[in-house]
């Protein structure tokens, strides 16, 4: 025989032995060998470490006490949650505008110089200027500031000690629906990113129940679809009160929305758990960490590193080819209109079924890349069909305006009414994921299929919830009226 | 799960020594990482943070060591994915040293896992890390007591703090150059059906592989019917950890 087989035979031989000794020896081998190890780590700590007064931990009880609380708990966490986005919201403003400031009013207008010396092609002026540079403008001036924002405070909350706490909370709701409770922790995330909560997902260990938390991420209101439901909330919703009440209804209409995102997580979870995605739930031993005074600056440092920045580029990678493509649609004529017309004529009967529009629709189709550019976008679109001329800077150049009434305005020009406004609140809450996102899905489950389903999912529900809001409100008006 | 593999090119152009980091979730196994390495891979304060493997280098007296963060374990006798991984690396990746990072705080726990290290190989290092907390909670530890009791070099550190990890580097360097020889603390089932069971199976598996430095650690997953072990026994995979051995004097 050949060395191998020889050698294949005695590996072979102990196996056997080793079988036959197991059935021999009949004990529970490994409850003695656990228990023999336990036996000494305890005789060894025990030779080793002494207490020198019998204080225990207690601010960390007194702090968990409170925290993961049943009544106070849960108020707690959504207390935080509001103070992170609130902080985030105001904070971003200002570097936002700064930005915006700077790309568009400075940079753009010094680029558009210097094609003009070089003579430069129109078309491809505005293709390169126009199209894909303010697409990434705009993403850059919109998303970096929130989420150099959030990402810190979210991380630094992590830090601290807190997120396990959350967990804590939340694992009852999630186990209920069939899902992990660490769901809790990516779906937090996802209010900061969307992407960046389907890589943190990677913290749940069975595959059944880390596709429910990818496909739900979704519904967490990532930073980019904030500035569209703060502007939307405040032109129309506020408009319905007066004026002292104004930003109150505006923030809490915000709230309402990201609250029903959470609710259609968990409810998605169920269903989901029912059908596609039916198996067991798989046990889950948290351990709460004891707090820690967080070292603010190395988070803050490491925190913009890894998620921010990451994420900004994969953003602006899928912005350029955005910019590009909205661009040609408003440039290219075909028959007498733009590309981007005959898509919103398309599309219109679709639009008003659901309470929306063709311009809305088409929007969505080109904000794919980015949820940030889908205001910009409507209004460029909406300038481009009704000819309000004046306000805009040329076909294709998207633009935002610094009052929200001016916006108001257009938008009302264009045919929006509240059901409108509202139509689209939520639908920026259930549609698709950014083509960010997807892309990161596509990673994460190395799945076509699961890709598709987390991409088409969200996308039907938005579709039938905005329907379904918009036949309630046609009966009520209806009846009312 | 053949992964480990990756790491086992001793490319000795690119570095002397492998270092495997090893240690329960959440005792700051990262953060002496990042210290060592220089590296600023992300840590956060909740067990189960390290999802990827994070491998970097650092340079100590003329010689380069690369550093491999394992995912945090509670043991290694479970079949979680973390677990398994850790151990295939610990056995199968063969690293000069194991740097076991344990948090002070919880001693008792924490030594579960070193214990079984211990089993596996001879050639570690304890890095007694949560110093500034353990002193906040009023716990002394004597770690030289320690030492002796477990047969290995045990390091106090405070890795948020940058503290003890020169200390922690020299001892590496000792340990990996062999200048500190290690005899580990050897569990003793105290059942004699067992224990002769066990020594049985050990001189089988000597038999085969007669340069194998824990073959009573492997008679022992083999007889608790380890499905991991049972497969890389019957792949052969050992005879490369008994090739590696092979010619060195005294090790194991």
């Amino acid at each position: 025989m050949r060395e191998a087989d020889i050698q294949a035979k005695a590996v072979g031989q102990v196996l056997e032995t080793a079988e036959e000794l197991r059935w021999k020896i009949g004990q529970d081998i490994h409850e003695e060998l656990v228990e023999k190890i336990y036996q000494d780590a305890a005789g060894i700590a025990d030779r080793v470490v002494t207490r020198i007064s019998d204080e225990s931990k207690n601010s960390n009880r007194f702090l968990d006490s409170l925290v993961t609380n049943r009544i106070t708990g849960i108020p707690i966490m959504i207390i935080l949650l509001t103070i992170i986005l609130w902080i985030t919201v105001i904070g971003a403003n200002y570097p936002s505008s700064w930005l915006s400031e700077l790309f568009l009013g400075v940079v753009h207008p010094f680029l558009k110089g210097i094609s003009d010396k070089m003579s430069l092609l129109w078309w491809l002026d505005g293709f390169l200027l126009d199209g894909i540079y303010l697409a990434t403008a705009w993403v850059i001036s919109v998303m970096l500031p929130p989420m150099a924002i959030f990402f810190p405070l979210f991380t630094l909350l992590e830090d601290f000690g807190y997120l396990p706490r959350v967990a804590f909370n939340l694992d009852n709701f999630f186990k209920k629906t069939g899902a992990h409770g660490k769901q809790a922790l990516s779906m937090v995330m996802g209010f900061g990113c969307n992407a960046a909560g389907i890589v943190s997902t990677r913290i749940i260990d069975s595959p059944r129940e880390r596709l429910l938390a990818i496909i739900t991420n979704n519904f967490s209101l990532c930073n980019g679809r904030w500035p569209t439901q703060i502007l939307l909330a405040s032109i129309f919703l506020g408009n319905l009160v007066p004026p002292y009440l104004m930003s109150f209804i505006s923030a809490a209409s915000v709230v309402l929305v990201a609250l029903l995102g959470i609710l259609l997580t968990l409810a998605l979870n169920w269903v989901l758990s029912k059908t596609l995605l039916s198996g067991e739930l798989s046990t889950f031993s948290l351990e709460l960490p004891p707090y820690r005074p967080p070292r603010i600056w190395q988070t803050i440092y490491t925190s913009l590193i890894d998620r921010t920045l990451i994420v900004l580029w994969r953003a602006v990678v899928f912005a350029v080819p955005a910019g590009a493509i909205i661009w040609l649609s408003a440039n290219i004529n075909i028959g007498g209109k733009t590309a981007a017309e005959h898509l919103i004529d398309f599309l219109n009967p679709l639009g008003l079924i659901l309470g929306m529009n063709g311009v809305i629709l088409v929007a969505y189709i080109f904000a794919i890349p980015a949820n940030e550019i889908v205001i910009p976008t409507i209004l460029m679109l909406t300038v481009l069909t009704t000819g309000a001329g004046s306000l805009s800077q040329g076909a294709g150049v998207m633009f935002e305006l610094d009052s929200a009434s001016a916006t108001g305005k257009i938008l009302v020009n264009g045919g929006w009414t509240t059901l409108t406004a509202i139509n689209v609140m939520i639908f920026s809450l259930i549609h698709n994921p950014c083509s960010t996102t997807i892309y990161t899905i596509f990673r994460e489950t190395g799945s076509k299929k699961w890709t598709l389903v987390a991409t088409i999912i969200p996308l039907l529900m938005g579709f039938f919830i905005t329907f379904l809001i918009t036949q309630v409100w046609w009966l009520v008006d209806l009846l009312i009226g | 799960m053949k992964n480990h593999k990756l790491y086992i090119e001793k490319n000795k152009e690119k570095f002397d020594y492998v270092i495997a980091l090893a240690g329960n979730p959440n005792t700051g196994k990262s953060t002496v990482f990042n210290n060592l390495t220089g590296l600023h891979q992300h840590t956060g304060n909740w067990p189960g943070k390290t999802v990827t493997r994070a491998v970097g280098l650092f340079d100590h007296g003329g010689k380069r060591f690369k550093v491999v963060d394992l995912p945090g374990t509670y043991s290694l006798l479970a079949v979680s994915e973390d677990e398994i991984l850790a151990r295939d690396f610990i056995i199968f990746g063969r690293p000069d040293v194991t740097v076991i990072v344990v948090d002070a705080t919880c001693l008792e726990r924490n030594l579960n896992l070193v214990i079984q290290v211990l089993q596996i190989t001879d050639c570690a290092v304890v890095d007694l890390n949560l110093m500034d907390e353990a002193r906040r909670n009023n716990l002394k530890i004597n770690h030289s007591k320690l030492s002796k009791l477990l047969g290995v070099p045990v390091v106090p550190t405070s890795a948020r703090y940058n503290e003890g990890m020169e200390d922690l580097i020299a001892v590496i360097h000792q340990v990996a150059e062999k200048k500190i020889i290690c005899r580990p603390f050897q569990m003793d089932l105290e059942i004699p059906a067992l224990n002769h069971a066990i020594n049985q199976l050990e001189v089988k598996v000597r038999k085969v592989y007669p340069e194998l430095p824990n073959a009573k650690w492997v008679a022992l997953r083999l007889l608790d019917g380890d499905p991991g072990i049972i497969d890389a026994f019957r792949n052969d995979e050992f005879r490369e950890v008994a090739l590696d051995f092979d010619g060195l004097d005294g090790a194991g």
